[in-house]
């Protein structure tokens, strides 16, 4: 981040250099920085302005609408809205003791470093592999398992609305085992560097107290890093909720309320897979209107995750 | 003297001490543990996918068209063929974009208004979810033209790759190193002489590794495509008519009852995650050490 | 074994004298006991068999110069170097008759015993009170009223708790360089050891907060025995009674401070005091 500016005292002279003489490149340059720019107003003004007549017709019952029929023309997104979150929260609680884990295995000396590349290197391959490949994985495997063991919960534990039977193999939880894995590298990835920006030593200081290695990493590492696990957790949040393939392909696509994680779910990003392409008339406005609180969401989100990351910057800035 | 006894340096509650070493090795084992279980479904994915995508795999795949619903025999020629394009026509407008916005931030005036507000929106772009890139081209491309298209599926996957290679030509140009620009303007170089001969193609492989990594990303996409290109049963013949594509094929046939459409959405997986995985590598070793 | 055997001849010394006879009980004065000590970072031998004998309750300074091996013997008396891979140890460190190397010694245990100060201050990322609380917590102790007992008598003998007795929740890290090296110090015998170790103690401070620390050290080593690694030289002469020579890995001469530093018998001691090399 402070890069940009490690180098703009020398750059400041030649910027001065380029100025003296205007040029045609330099045109073209600033002209595509232009339409940069204004690619993003067009496409939020783009979506924006189709949106806008469900926007004009269903107003703010559109958020709290539970219904989503487009033959009576009836569009509400609640239950969408609710599974978005669900599914990406549920995702996040299995991804983030997990993605801790890693994080501490890659930043620590548990085992030698040989068997961490590995680690890193699979955690890397995670990140590469494109969502419809987890998507059809989730079909074959994850969704067969939660099947039967959902069948198996439910079965003993039915009395609790979360496991509340019957138990489906599409279903929000296995969408949300899926999205866990997904996020797994993200969060994997900005705790690591938070944790191994941890003075060494701070991590001397306690040993030396007498602490053992755990009492250091639970009590002095973890809580130095915290700020950064935190963003990375939001990050992942962000990244969960705009997940579509996988998603899509899981998560059994039913605008049902239902309480239980062994039924049918819905998120708004799997909405839209779904019905764009047949979409037509005011079906294509709600479901611009549906990207537009997509958009919302994990911009906020985003820019909460960013915003702590950056101040985690500046704190361990200062225990330098 | 008179040696104290040897267990001095014990705890002298001995217990909480070895409680405290048990617990020690408990968490130890449990972190080691939990990092190994996060190898299980990768390896069921690369296993699977090998498994079940290698059967099929030959030329006829990569030579002829999808079978119709039901029948066997056949490939998926069409739906690389389909990938190839559009990713094709997401670089002929992101790259240029791109690399000229990320000059004109790093080179022409990197501290300025304009340049604070491209960084910006480069951020914004990595956050948004890619399946806004398809509904923004669906907006933009589709509904004007009234065709599900090539063209509209290139848009989409431009928009978003566009943050890609701005961000990693401006690392790339921040790693030039100013001495090569202040030698080009001490023999009189203009600007544009010195960012074209000097700074460009110095700082060409990482910009290429940026290049690869956003074909690799746009390669393995569906969303941005699943309803701006749409699929098709048939060759690509123009870019304006609905176009097929490996990541929507495997979406499509996944779901099909068919079992030869299941093999082909596995196979279609192998040739992705084998494409995307080695695009990915070959980025990493483009990059030369220089500019880390 | 008698004082006649020791090898520092401190009673005899004459301009003066150190006050070692008011307290000092023969027994102690090999509380530590270095005893032909090896070390090696993978094949490198940083230490080359070394033979120290530390009495209690004095401040004893190793100087030398960069790399002579000062700070890895000091670390040794804690074991802090076993966190480092791929090194080993010959020889032998007993702190009351009690080799630190045996297997049933606890190296959490020991190093409650024996307090660490480093270079750069390094207080955690909490409060001020929780820092020193900290050693506690980890042993368990979770009594509110010892808490707030040892919070109050670590600060005043590390003269810190006047500064920051009305600030004790906020955090550390809002402290002075030099109140923060204090507030390490009062970390460091929270846990009521017997021995400080000083590494360097003073290299990153300005020479009021130095002067600070130092007024400390003296008025520490009544209850701990204090081992002070140093590249300055006055800081060595001022604070301790005792001082060793370190050079390439051995100990060249140790002595009475005031001896190494007005009239030492080995020249390299003397080179390296009156600056010719170092």
């Amino acid at each position: 981040m402070g890069g940009h500016f490690s180098n703009t005292g020398a750059l400041s002279t030649l910027t001065q250099e380029y100025r003296r003489r205007p040029d045609f490149f330099r045109g073209a340059c600033l002209f595509a920085c232009i339409l940069t720019v204004l690619l993003l107003v067009f496409i939020f003004g783009e979506i924006l302005l189709k949106a806008w007549p469900a926007i004009h017709k269903f107003g703010f019952g559109f958020i709290t609408g539970t219904q989503w029929s487009p033959n009576r023309e009836v569009f509400g997104v609640l239950p969408v809205l609710i599974g978005t979150i669900a599914s990406s929260f549920l995702a996040l609680l299995v991804a983030l003791p997990l993605g801790l884990a890693i994080a501490l295995f890659l930043s620590e000396d548990f085992l030698p470093d040989p068997l961490r590349q590995v680690i890193r290197f699979v955690v890397e391959l995670l990140a590469a592999i494109p969502s419809v490949v987890y998507g059809l994985w989730g079909i074959f495997v994850v969704i067969p398992l939660v099947q039967q063991y959902g069948t198996i919960l439910s079965a003993h534990f039915g009395f609790l609305p979360l496991l509340a039977g019957p138990a489906y193999g599409n279903s929000l939880l296995t969408a949300s085992l899926v999205l866990a894995l997904m996020v797994l590298p993200t969060i994997t990835a900005i705790s690591r560097s938070s944790l191994v920006v941890v003075p060494y030593s701070l991590r001397e200081g306690s040993y030396a107290l007498g602490a053992t290695r755990w009492e250091t990493i639970l009590r002095v590492i973890l809580p130095t890093a915290a700020p950064g696990i935190v963003a990375s957790a939001i990050l992942a949040f962000g990244r969960a909720m705009g997940e579509t393939m996988a998603v899509a392909m899981l998560i059994g696509n039913s605008q049902r309320l239902s309480w239980s994680l062994l039924s049918p779910s819905n998120t708004l990003s799997a909405l839209l897979a779904n019905q764009f392409a047949e979409a037509d008339g005011i079906q294509i406005s709600a479901l611009m209107y549906a990207a537009l609180l997509l958009v919302a969401l994990t911009l906020v989100v985003n820019l909460a995750g960013e915003m702590v990351l950056r101040q985690t910057q500046r704190a361990t800035a200062g225990l330098r | 003297m008179k040696p104290k006894p040897l267990h001095f340096f014990s705890s002298p509650k001995g217990e909480t001490s070895f409680f405290r070493l048990l617990r020690n090795r408990f968490l130890t084992g449990l972190c080691i543990a939990l990092s190994l279980l996060t190898l299980v479904p990768l390896i069921s994915i690369v296993i699977l996918v090998i498994r079940n995508g290698l059967p099929l795999l030959s030329m006829n795949l990569f030579s002829q068209l999808p079978p119709a619903p039901g029948l066997e025999g056949g490939g998926f020629g069409n739906a690389i063929m389909g990938t190839l394009v559009m990713v094709g026509i997401s670089l002929l407008l992101a790259v240029p974009l791109g690399v000229f916005s990320a000059v004109y931030i790093n080179e022409y005036a990197p501290v300025s208004p304009v340049s604070s507000a491209v960084r910006f929106v480069a951020k914004l772009l990595t956050g948004i979810p890619s399946i806004i890139c398809g509904v923004f081209a669906f907006a933009a491309v589709v509904m004007t033209s009234h065709h599900f298209s090539a063209i509209a599926g290139g848009v989409a996957l431009a928009i978003l790759i566009l943050p890609i290679i701005l961000l990693t030509t401006e690392q790339a140009l921040m790693g030039v190193s100013s001495a090569y620009r202040e030698a080009s303007f001490g023999v009189g170089a203009t600007a544009f002489q010195t960012i074209w001969r000097i700074v460009l193609p110095d700082a060409m492989p990482a910009i290429m590794t940026g290049v690869m990594l956003a074909v690799s990303r746009a390669a393995g996409e569906t969303a941005p495509v699943l309803f701006t290109a749409l699929f098709s049963q048939n060759w690509i013949t123009s870019v304006l008519e609905p176009t097929a594509s490996l990541s929507v094929l495997i979406y499509n046939f996944a779901s099909l009852p068919y079992a030869y459409h299941i093999k082909l959405a596995w196979s279609a997986s192998l040739v992705l995650v084998t494409v995307v995985t080695m695009t990915n590598i070959l980025a990493q070793l483009i990059f030369s050490p220089k500019h880390r | 074994m008698s004082t006649e055997e020791h090898p520092i001849q401190i009673p005899n010394s004459t301009a003066r004298p150190l006050e070692l006879t008011d307290d000092f009980s023969p027994g102690e004065t090999n509380f530590i006991k270095v005893d032909n000590f090896k070390f090696f970072y993978g094949k490198k031998e940083a230490l080359h068999g070394i033979n120290l004998e530390i009495p209690s309750r004095r401040v004893i300074s190793f100087i030398g110069p960069s790399g002579c091996g000062k700070s890895t013997l000091l670390r040794n008396f804690n074991r802090m170097n076993e966190l480092i891979p791929g090194v080993r140890h010959e020889g032998d460190i007993t702190i009351h008759g009690t080799s630190i190397f045996d297997p049933s010694v606890e190296v959490i245990a020991l190093r409650r015993r024996i307090g660490m100060v480093f270079q750069k201050s390094n207080p955690f990322p909490m409060s001020i009170y929780e820092n020193i609380v900290y050693p506690l917590r980890i042993a368990g102790q979770g009594d509110r009223s010892v808490h707030d007992e040892t919070v109050e008598r670590c600060l005043c003998s590390a003269a810190l708790w006047d500064e920051v007795k009305d600030r004790l929740h906020d955090s550390a890290l809002g402290l002075s360089g030099g109140q923060m090296q204090r507030l390490c110090i009062a970390r460091a015998i929270a846990s009521s050891p017997e021995i400080l170790l000083m590494d360097e103690p003073c290299s990153a401070l300005d020479p009021i907060a130095t002067a600070k620390v130092e007024e400390l050290i003296i008025e520490l080593k009544k209850d701990f025995t204090i081992v002070i690694v140093t590249h300055n030289m006055q800081q060595a002469s001022r604070v301790s009674e005792l001082t060793a020579f370190f050079y390439l890995g051995n100990l060249v001469e140790f002595d009475e401070t005031r001896k190494i530093f007005t009239n030492p018998s080995k020249l390299q001691t003397e080179e390296y005091i009156t600056g010719r090399f170092g």
